[in-house]
């Protein structure tokens, strides 16, 4: 049953990473704001859309 | 011809407003105005067009004209220097707040300002707070430059006096963040050690587990005692030393009792204690505690004047304009303000025609013509030409600030509200050290191995934390469903305040009237088409309020050319259409000397006069908001109404058919005088609760136990009050009030509740045996129970009135 030691010692060090990443999170402001991330997730994909259309433009342009 | 128009009605490209009647065409698109089409150029030739894809007609239409001057105070450096977040050689960082932010569109356009100015390195939108933080290059911009693209653009920052006068920059405070992540970690740490305990685990293994489960949940309890609860044992301490008995005091009574026995149990090997528990209830505790803390970021409810002063003004020194902040204004200054600009002190016109709308301060909209030498009341707005006048109060000293200096505005008034949670955790204190003492006392006479255990038994079973969970959840829950409703409260103490009261003081202008709406009724003899089409050619010709109201009015989408046009300020328009002479204005000016006006009149007027004929006048009334009749109707039977209004009593009669015969009505009430009658009516002992718009109202809602502003747009502005409600559901006040009322019964019923599982957990307690298990399920359960509880009942009266 020795093996619990190692069981423990694994799952409270899990705890603690988790614990650490959550106070990271909170300290650089993550969860200051729950609503802009959420629309701005979305602006990158139009972005690169747009380019890609663009860049098939400039090919075309080029043949 | 009205209903053709309407079908024919082209929306602008940039902004969504109607076209009216001469749309530019540009680039494929139709815009109303030169700013929109700007705008769109703008973009377009940096490829921002993706603007206009995110959302249709997102953006905001530039409709009046910024001078070039306005932003020459962001070259001050003393100015700089406060809105500047962080500097360095190289780059500087700082926040602006734009109150029009409304779409993604908008988010996407300030995120990409990068494009525009090649001297931004980034800028971060806060959508919630209607922030953007902009990093940029000392070199190659300045704040001036940014700002002056935003305003171009139409998202024009905010930056008023307030934001240069505060001293302190608000730090964001993340200890609760903090607090439950350590309680969560924690408490989900100690459950699972505890597990083994309860189900006999031990027995089985033979290794001494539980010693070593034990102290590790000696351990994990250490933070969660000391840092998460902290605040439990300051604030009963607080309220102590104030002979003041707070819900905290049992809690940290109990609290403290848990860590204590439990360690006690620990150490001398009798038991593994009640560290889930504790940790439990801790972390509930503050669950409810980030419940309740929901705010509206964009709202504040502390604003005084300096919300809404302008930063600088021009003052001419030696015949040259140069930009002074407003906070360093003297007395005998000479100021120039533009259209649209903001008078900050009482001053005295010199030179100019003034035309000064004083919504802001009295919610009357239409601007009111002054001459030289008369004296203006800072807060009046001007619209028209520039004026200079010279400043005869400092800011800090004019009409409108000394409001400000009233006691109301300097007393804190933390302690006016006695919630119900207050009142009855005294009792509930006082019975439960009763309880314990005599439980211990019994046990001392009967057993007394077993008085200890008694004693902090009942204090930890009775460890109100259900109790101390019903109002956060129903209250915070009420709130949000308000807030969702746009009738934003300041607090959740405020709902319990708005169930107590018994009276209801109305503002007239801007409250129960719609500011930028008239009923127009025109008077006289029946208008002919061409008389109707004469009206408006002529009156498009004037910028004042009542021409264009005349112009929207008649509906006529054609424009004559006139001859022989002079407009007398203030006063009247005159010109001559196909040989007919027309004259257009107020009594004095269309009536010659000699005819006098019939009786004392009250009402604005506009009377039109065709080849020395008097055809009629256009009568302007304040048009009421929609669904006041039925509001007024339903609140009449369940409180005493009053109505205070700045106004003359033009329109006695008419509020009469509204609020009935008897009701009581007060005219040509002064700010300080609607502050007073509140005090009166709370010399009686009553509850009062005052609606309001206007700066006017801002000491009588201070001053009243719940004050409400009515806001036509949330954003713009309201006086420091307890709730916020925006105009548009002015009509519901009732339900809101209904609702309220509902809310503190749900907190009633689930202190039944608690108190029921109390007097289950007790029952265990007194007879000294409880077990560590008994408590790890009562607590959970008794507090998922009680949120689940408050929050669908509050839910389901939402419903029941109908809101959103």
């Amino acid at each position: 049953m020795s093996i619990i030691y190692l069981l423990l010692g694994c799952s409270l060090l899990m705890a603690i990473i988790f614990l650490v990443a959550f106070i990271w999170s909170v300290r650089s402001g993550q969860m200051d704001d729950d609503y802009t991330p959420s629309v701005r997730i979305l602006f990158d994909d139009i972005e690169n859309k747009n380019d890609s259309e663009n860049e098939d433009k400039k090919t075309e342009e080029k043949t | 011809m009205g209903e053709t128009l309407s079908a024919r009605k082209i929306k602008c490209y940039h902004c969504g407003d109607d076209c009216e009647s001469f749309p530019i065409q540009h680039d494929g698109h139709s815009f109303c105005c030169m700013g929109c089409k700007s705008v769109y150029d703008i973009l377009s030739q940096n490829n921002l067009c993706d603007y206009y894809n995110l959302e249709s007609n997102p953006g905001i239409a530039i409709k009046n004209p910024v001078s070039k001057t306005k932003f020459n105070y962001l070259d001050d450096e003393q100015v700089l220097k406060k809105l500047i977040d962080f500097a360095d050689d190289q780059i500087q960082k700082t926040t602006l707040f734009i109150p029009v932010m409304h779409c993604s569109s908008c988010i996407w356009l300030l995120e990409n300002l990068y494009k525009l100015e090649k001297g931004i390195i980034q800028s971060r939108v806060n959508f919630l707070k209607k922030t953007v933080s902009i990093t940029f290059k000392t070199q190659d911009t300045s704040l001036r430059k940014i700002v002056e693209l935003l305003t171009a653009l139409g998202y024009e920052p905010a930056i008023n006096l307030n934001d240069i006068e505060s001293q302190v920059k608000k730090s964001v405070n993340r200890k609760l963040s903090y607090q439950i992540g350590v309680a969560g970690f924690c408490f989900g740490n100690i459950m699972l050690l505890s597990f083994p305990e309860y189900f006999g685990l031990d027995e089985f293994t033979q290794h001494g587990f539980s010693k070593l489960f034990g102290y590790l949940n000696f351990i994990l309890a250490l933070p969660v005692f000391f840092f998460s609860a902290q605040d439990y044992f300051k604030n009963a301490y607080k309220g102590l030393r104030k002979n003041h008995i707070s819900i905290d005091v049992p809690l940290a009574l109990g609290i403290l009792v848990l860590f204590l026995r439990s360690a006690v149990e620990v150490v001398s090997r009798t038991g593994i204690g009640y560290f889930d528990t504790m940790a439990g209830l801790v972390f509930f505790l503050l669950i409810g505690k980030w419940f309740q803390q929901k705010t509206f970021d964009t709202l504040s409810f502390e604003r005084d004047y300096k919300s809404y002063f302008p930063v600088a003004v021009g003052v001419v020194i030696n015949g040259k304009e140069t930009t002074v902040p407003v906070s360093n204004l003297k007395i005998g200054d000479r100021i120039l303000i533009r259209n649209n600009e903001l008078i900050p002190a009482d001053s005295i016109l010199m030179n100019g025609d003034a035309h000064i709308d004083f919504s802001f301060v009295t919610g009357e909209s239409a601007p009111v013509s002054k001459v030289c030498g008369e004296m203006i009341y800072a807060g009046g707005r001007q619209s028209g030409q520039t004026i200079e006048l010279e400043v005869c109060k400092k800011v800090s000293q004019s009409y409108l600030t000394q409001l400000w200096n009233s006691e109301h505005f300097a007393k804190q008034n933390e302690s006016k509200i006695q919630t119900f949670q207050q009142t009855v955790s005294r009792y509930f204190t006082i019975a439960l050290i009763i309880i314990a003492t005599g439980s211990a006392a019994f046990w001392l006479v009967v057993d007394p191995s077993l008085s200890i255990n008694a004693f902090t038994s009942v204090l930890i079973i009775a460890c109100p934390c259900a109790l101390a969970l019903s109002s956060p959840f129903a209250l915070g829950t009420a709130m949000r469903i308000l807030g969702r409703n746009k009738f934003y409260v300041k607090s959740p103490e405020v709902v319990e305040q708005i169930a107590k009261s018994q009276i209801i003081v109305f503002d007239k202008t801007g409250t129960i009237t719609q500011p930028s709406e008239s009923e127009i009724r025109f008077i006289g003899e029946d208008m002919t088409n061409e008389m109707k089409q004469n009206i408006v050619s002529l009156a498009r010709n004037s910028v004042h309020p009542l021409s264009k109201k005349i112009v929207s009015f008649l509906n006529e989408n054609i424009r004559i050319p006139i001859s022989d046009f002079h407009e007398e300020t203030g006063k009247g328009l005159h010109g001559k259409i196909n040989g007919n002479e027309i004259l257009l204005g107020s009594s004095s000016f269309v009536f010659n000397k000699n005819e006098s006006t019939d009786e004392a009149d009250l009402t604005t007027k506009v009377y039109v006069k065709v080849n020395n004929m008097i055809k009629g006048y256009f009568i302007f009334e304040h048009a009421y908001r929609k669904g006041l009749g039925d509001l007024i109707k339903n609140l009449k039977t369940n409180f005493d109404l009053y109505l205070l209004s700045g106004d003359n009593e033009s329109e006695r009669n008419k509020i009469h058919s509204i609020f009935g015969d008897h009701s009581k009505i007060f005219f040509k009430q002064s700010p300080l005088e609607k502050l007073k009658f509140i005090e009166d009516l709370q010399k009686q002992n009553k509850k009062v609760m005052m609606i309001g718009d206007g700066l006017n109202d801002a000491g009588a809602l201070k001053a009243s136990d719940l004050g409400i502003s009515v806001s036509e747009n949330t954003s713009h502005f309201s006086p420091a009050s307890d709730v916020i409600m925006d105009a548009s559901v002015f009509e519901l006040t009732d339900k809101f009030i209904t609702f309220s009322k509902d809310t503190t019964k749900v907190i009633r019923m689930s202190f039944v509740i608690s108190l029921i599982y109390n007097f289950i957990g007790l029952s265990f307690a007194v007879q000294g045996n409880l077990s560590p298990l008994i408590a790890a399920v009562l607590m959970p359960l008794s507090s998922v129970s009680v949120i689940v509880f408050t929050t669908v009942a509050t839910t389901l009266f939402s419903k029941k009135e109908k809101l959103k």
